[in-house]
């Protein structure tokens, strides 16, 4: 699990770690808790073809749904498959074990730094 | 990520004239952990961390909900029965001093102006319980209905608290509760039947209680003027415990209230809904003597091809939520009008209006674009083993 000073952040409250070419995607703590308890989760193939800014999933609690947009151009190599199974994992660790997708990217749009994502939240 | 938010909201918040209003409570939810959520005005708690385990634990053990944002409206006078059955579909002269009764406020073209809990407090007193967003529309009603009678109503929202303590475990946790002693001559919780109430001493006032509430659950409804609601709430979470009484928010209320196919207003009730539709024509006492307002509409009912309150479940996890259109083929039969995925039962239930003549072995509800096939189920969904 990286540190969240680490990661890059997107304003529709996900996270980003990139690593070589290989951007992670997980939504923050401060969105797992404005849903409350996540019971459901969809998530993109392996091989699907993500466009930046597109919707790619959901993540959907007793109360709401929320929408996993694509924060990157590239192409799903692994989805959390743990998460799908437990989507409790969302919430008991959004920036680690709940990580949502890992895809493969050619170029990075540019994100939010720690400092940026937590100024947003703290409006 | 952005989020759709289906938690139910009042309809008429706009027309409140009151709004970020904070419970006497506020200061304990906060140090609690509570989220907030605005309800008709209101900051409520809306979790304290985890709805699922809120949920289960009053299925299991027992929960503690702050529900001081509903209206208390007091009637008293020689005329105080005659006129609540003028006023309410119900025929509240029939109900004994410290027995409670759920009624409906009806308009005179038969709808829905709010679902009401009318405790008679003695022979010629009541209390009536509105939901919040409904107050500024129930106090004006029985006011404007009270013209004609020997009666006083008068809106003691103000002054009282609401703490709801539902689950198995309820009992035990207010005979346990330091401080809460049952009146003289007053009903012992152990003997207390479901719907109705009793009185109580707390600190230096009374409490009234009642066997009532909204989870489906065995629970009682403690009302405590606001000074004492704090103490109150203490020593009832002191007492729990031992019980396994955790501190539960409206999240976990709707899910339990759902389950137990209870309606919420401006869900399932509206102006523009017949009791008979939502299944509540039952509540509607067209034998009674007398006129009442909504009388002759009830009597007319519904029209022709009226849509009814049906439950539905889906299997998966996808839950058809408020306002998802329920199909058969290709025609639009009917509309969620609140739907989740049920914590205790594992699938997804939602109760929907649907037309009459549609043929229930066809349903589909459109969940963001997919068709999942529904089936009708009876009411509720979750009944507790007596």
């Amino acid at each position: 699990m990286a540190e969240q000073s680490e990661l890059q952040y997107t304003a529709e409250h996900e996270w980003v770690l990139v690593e070589g070419d290989i951007a992670t995607v997980g939504i923050t703590a401060y969105a797992a808790d404005k849903l409350g308890d996540v019971v459901y989760v969809d998530l993109p193939k392996t091989d699907a073809t993500l466009a930046e800014g597109s919707i790619v999933g959901e993540i959907e609690s007793t109360k709401s749904v929320g929408e996993l947009f694509a924060p990157v151009n590239g192409t799903v190599v692994e989805a959390n498959e743990a998460v799908v199974a437990d989507p409790s994992i969302v919430n008991s660790d959004p920036f680690g074990d709940g990580w949502l997708i890992k895809v493969r990217f050619t170029e990075l749009p540019a994100l939010l730094s720690f400092a940026e994502y937590s100024a947003l939240v703290a409006e | 990520m952005t989020e759709g938010e289906f938690y139910p909201q009042p309809s008429r918040s706009q027309e409140n004239s009151l709004t970020d209003r904070f419970s006497p409570l506020h200061d304990i939810h906060v140090a609690g952990g509570a989220s907030f959520t605005d309800f008709a005005g209101w900051q409520m708690p809306v979790s304290y961390g985890s709805d699922l385990a809120e949920h289960h634990a009053v299925r299991t053990a027992a929960g503690i909900f702050d529900i001081s944002h509903m209206a208390e409206i007091q009637v008293t006078g020689p005329d105080a029965a005659a006129f609540l059955d003028y006023a309410l579909a119900g025929k509240m002269s029939a109900v004994k001093p410290m027995q409670a009764k759920y009624s409906l406020l009806l308009t005179a073209e038969g709808g829905i102006i709010d679902d009401l809990v009318v405790y008679a407090n003695g022979e010629n007193e009541y209390l009536v319980v509105a939901n919040a967003g409904n107050r500024f529309a129930v106090v004006p009603a029985l006011q404007e209905r009270a013209a004609s009678f020997d009666v006083e109503v008068t809106d003691r929202s103000d002054d009282v608290s609401l703490i709801a303590v539902q689950g198995p475990n309820s009992r035990a946790i207010l005979e346990a509760t330091e401080g809460l002693v049952i009146l003289e001559g007053q009903t012992p919780l152990d003997e207390l039947k479901y719907y109705w109430s009793t009185g109580a001493t707390f600190a230096e006032g009374t409490v009234f209680i009642g066997r009532t509430g909204y989870t489906g659950e065995d629970g009682f409804e403690l009302y405590v003027d606001v000074a004492d609601a704090a103490s109150l709430w203490q020593a009832l979470m002191a007492a729990g415990a031992d019980h396994g009484l955790v501190a539960a928010g409206l999240a976990s209320r709707d899910t339990l209230r759902l389950e137990a196919g209870m309606p919420l207003y401006g869900h399932e009730l509206g102006l523009d809904t017949f009791p008979a539709q939502a299944g509540l024509g039952r509540v509607v006492a067209l034998t009674k003597e007398g006129d009442f307002v909504g009388r002759a509409a009830s009597e007319a009912g519904p029209a022709e091809g009226a849509r009814v309150l049906k439950g539905l479940t889906t299997e998966g996890r996808r839950a058809g939520r408020a306002d998802y259109l329920v199909f058969s083929g290709d025609t639009e039969v009917g509309v969620i009008t609140s739907g989740a995925l049920s914590p205790t039962l594992g699938f997804p239930i939602a109760m929907a209006y649907i037309d009459p003549d549609a043929d229930e072995s066809t349903l589909t509800i459109d969940v963001r674009g997919t068709r999942i096939a529904a089936s009708v189920v009876p009411l509720p969904f979750y009944k507790r083993e007596a």
